[in-house]
């Protein structure tokens, strides 16, 4: 169960990634940071903080839960549905660049159904994705604007992303061996 | 790194489905189950204040609104939570249908089934009506009222008005006031508060009042005074003059002097309570019109949540059961 980012490694990437925001959007006026839910969600704070700290300025910060704009809901005969949590963008996404932050980037459909979710908010400047982790195997012409870590990995293998907020603890981890994706029913 | 900041607490709820093909009554559910539904109904809410109150959650699911009895409120707010979802709806009324040839409601419904909807929601005056479809219909079937037995729908809004409030169901002291006889609210409502942990009080004139309700797990009395009482809640409950075909009341006026809610009465009770009505009111029978638009009325919220907690079931049921066999 290698582990290929720990505390140290996750927090310096995160640092870097702020500056990167920082350096590309010439400061972060008009910018705004929507978590996917759950971890995106803790990534888009850290990464609020962040940038506070580089530039002095209060990023607003939202959340996203992409539940309702899957492209698998109800493709299975019968089932739980998965569970839907709020979405809270307590801004205006009108005119804005909003940065859109996950934990992994994987086949893309994640950040089809943020960008559709986020859209139907209103019309932002630009849209750009971050990821702490990109393990390849798009299935959609999807692409990271800020990577934490490229990693290249089998699709029989999985990746864990283990974060303080909700798991008590820094870490990413690649795990030999996950269970069929489309039987996967994951609340996250 | 130092502590991250937490916004918000990521709780896994002990279920994260139903357990059934249809929603019949509060009676069947489980406190999780009920639970569940209230959750989901607060994300639900959001939507509704987006400037596109629109999520394609239930694209290409066809809900039919079967409804044999005159409904404003609960039939639109079925129909907007179905459109919000991005159902396809359909809305068959008694009076424009074949029901007046003098076709059964069994009938009716095998032939709304043949043109394969996906989820029936029904209102009909007789109780055990959704029962009885639930056994012949594949469909997922939604309760939206059923003669005196049960309206579901409703009890989960209240509880989800009363939870926004007071922010907990259990230990609160409800006082539900008015024609306990004849009304679903009410069976709904006593299911629900029960098994959610409140304390229920019902109130209403003995000629109104069901035998042994008491065994619902109640307290009763005929005294408004003692109903209100300290209450955290009052629910009151529609003076139904078209189900009266005795004479259950001397008059009117009678009933608003006895047990009608007035600014005086209400003065017993906490200084937080809020005041619910199910609608349609009956403003100067079982509300004054001061209480009914005062400061602690939430009888508007209750049909705002009304959609959210809709749109909640309809999601909740649309996956339907696992391993269940086709017919």
């Amino acid at each position: 169960m290698p582990v290929v980012m720990d505390a140290d490694r996750i927090a310096r990437t995160l640092t870097r990634i702020a500056h990167e925001i920082v350096e590309r959007n010439r400061g972060v006026e008009d910018l705004a940071l929507v978590g996917v839910r759950t971890r995106g969600v803790h990534l888009a704070h850290r990464l609020a903080r962040s940038l506070h700290e580089i530039t002095g300025q209060d990023v607003p910060t939202g959340t996203l839960d992409i539940t309702l704009y899957r492209d698998d809901l109800m493709r299975h005969a019968v089932g739980p549905q998965p569970l839907v949590r709020r979405t809270e963008i307590p801004f205006s996404i009108d005119d804005r660049k909003i940065l859109l932050v996950d934990d992994v980037l994987y086949t893309g459909r994640t950040t089809r159904a943020a960008l559709d979710a986020l859209i139907d908010f209103g019309r932002p400047r630009n849209i750009q994705l971050i990821v702490l982790v990109d393990r390849g195997h798009r299935e959609l012409p999807i692409k990271a604007d800020y990577v934490g870590k490229s990693l290249p990995t089998s699709p029989e293998e999985s990746v864990q992303v283990y974060l303080q907020e909700s798991d008590s603890r820094d870490e990413v981890i690649l795990e030999a061996g996950s269970p069929p994706r489309t039987l996967a029913r994951w609340s996250a | 790194m130092s502590a991250p900041v937490i916004t918000h607490v990521d709780e896994t709820p002990a279920v994260t489905s139903l357990r059934r093909k249809d929603l019949l009554g509060i009676a069947d559910l489980a406190p999780d189950e009920i639970s569940l539904i209230l959750d989901t109904a607060e994300a639900m809410k959001e939507i509704g204040s987006r400037p596109i109150k629109k999520v394609p959650a239930l694209r290409g699911k066809t809900v039919v609104n079967l409804f044999f009895e005159p409904s404003t409120r609960t039939r639109t707010s079925f129909e907007i939570a179905e459109k919000r979802l991005s159902a396809d709806t359909l809305n068959i009324a008694s009076a424009s249908s074949s029901v007046v040839k003098g076709e059964t409601l069994a009938d009716t419904a095998l032939n709304l089934e043949a043109m394969q909807p996906d989820m029936i929601v029904l209102r009909h005056p007789s109780s055990g009506a959704c029962h009885l479809l639930s056994r012949i219909c594949r469909s997922a079937i939604i309760n939206a009222g059923d003669g005196m037995h049960e309206h579901p729908t409703q009890a989960l809004l209240d509880a989800f008005t009363i939870r926004e409030r007071k922010k907990r169901l259990a230990g609160l002291k409800v006082a539900i006031i008015g024609d306990l006889l004849h009304s679903r609210v009410l069976r709904s409502n006593i299911h629900l508060l029960t098994k959610m942990g409140a304390d229920v009080w019902v109130c209403g004139p003995p000629t109104l009042f069901p035998t042994d309700i008491t065994r619902c797990g109640v307290r009763a009395t005929s005294a408004i005074e003692e109903a209100v009482a300290d209450a955290d809640v009052i629910m009151l409950l529609r003076i139904q003059l078209e189900r009266m075909e005795g004479a259950f009341l001397p008059s009117l006026r009678e009933y608003f002097n006895v047990c009608g809610m007035t600014e005086a009465r209400l003065r017993r009770a906490k200084p937080d309570v809020i005041i619910m009505h199910p609608g349609p009111m009956n403003r100067g029978v079982e509300i004054a019109s001061e209480v009914a638009d005062g400061p602690y009325s939430v009888i508007l919220d209750q049909v705002a949540n009304g959609v959210a907690v809709r749109m909640g079931v309809l999601y909740l049921l649309a996956g339907g059961v696992e391993h269940e066999t086709a017919v």
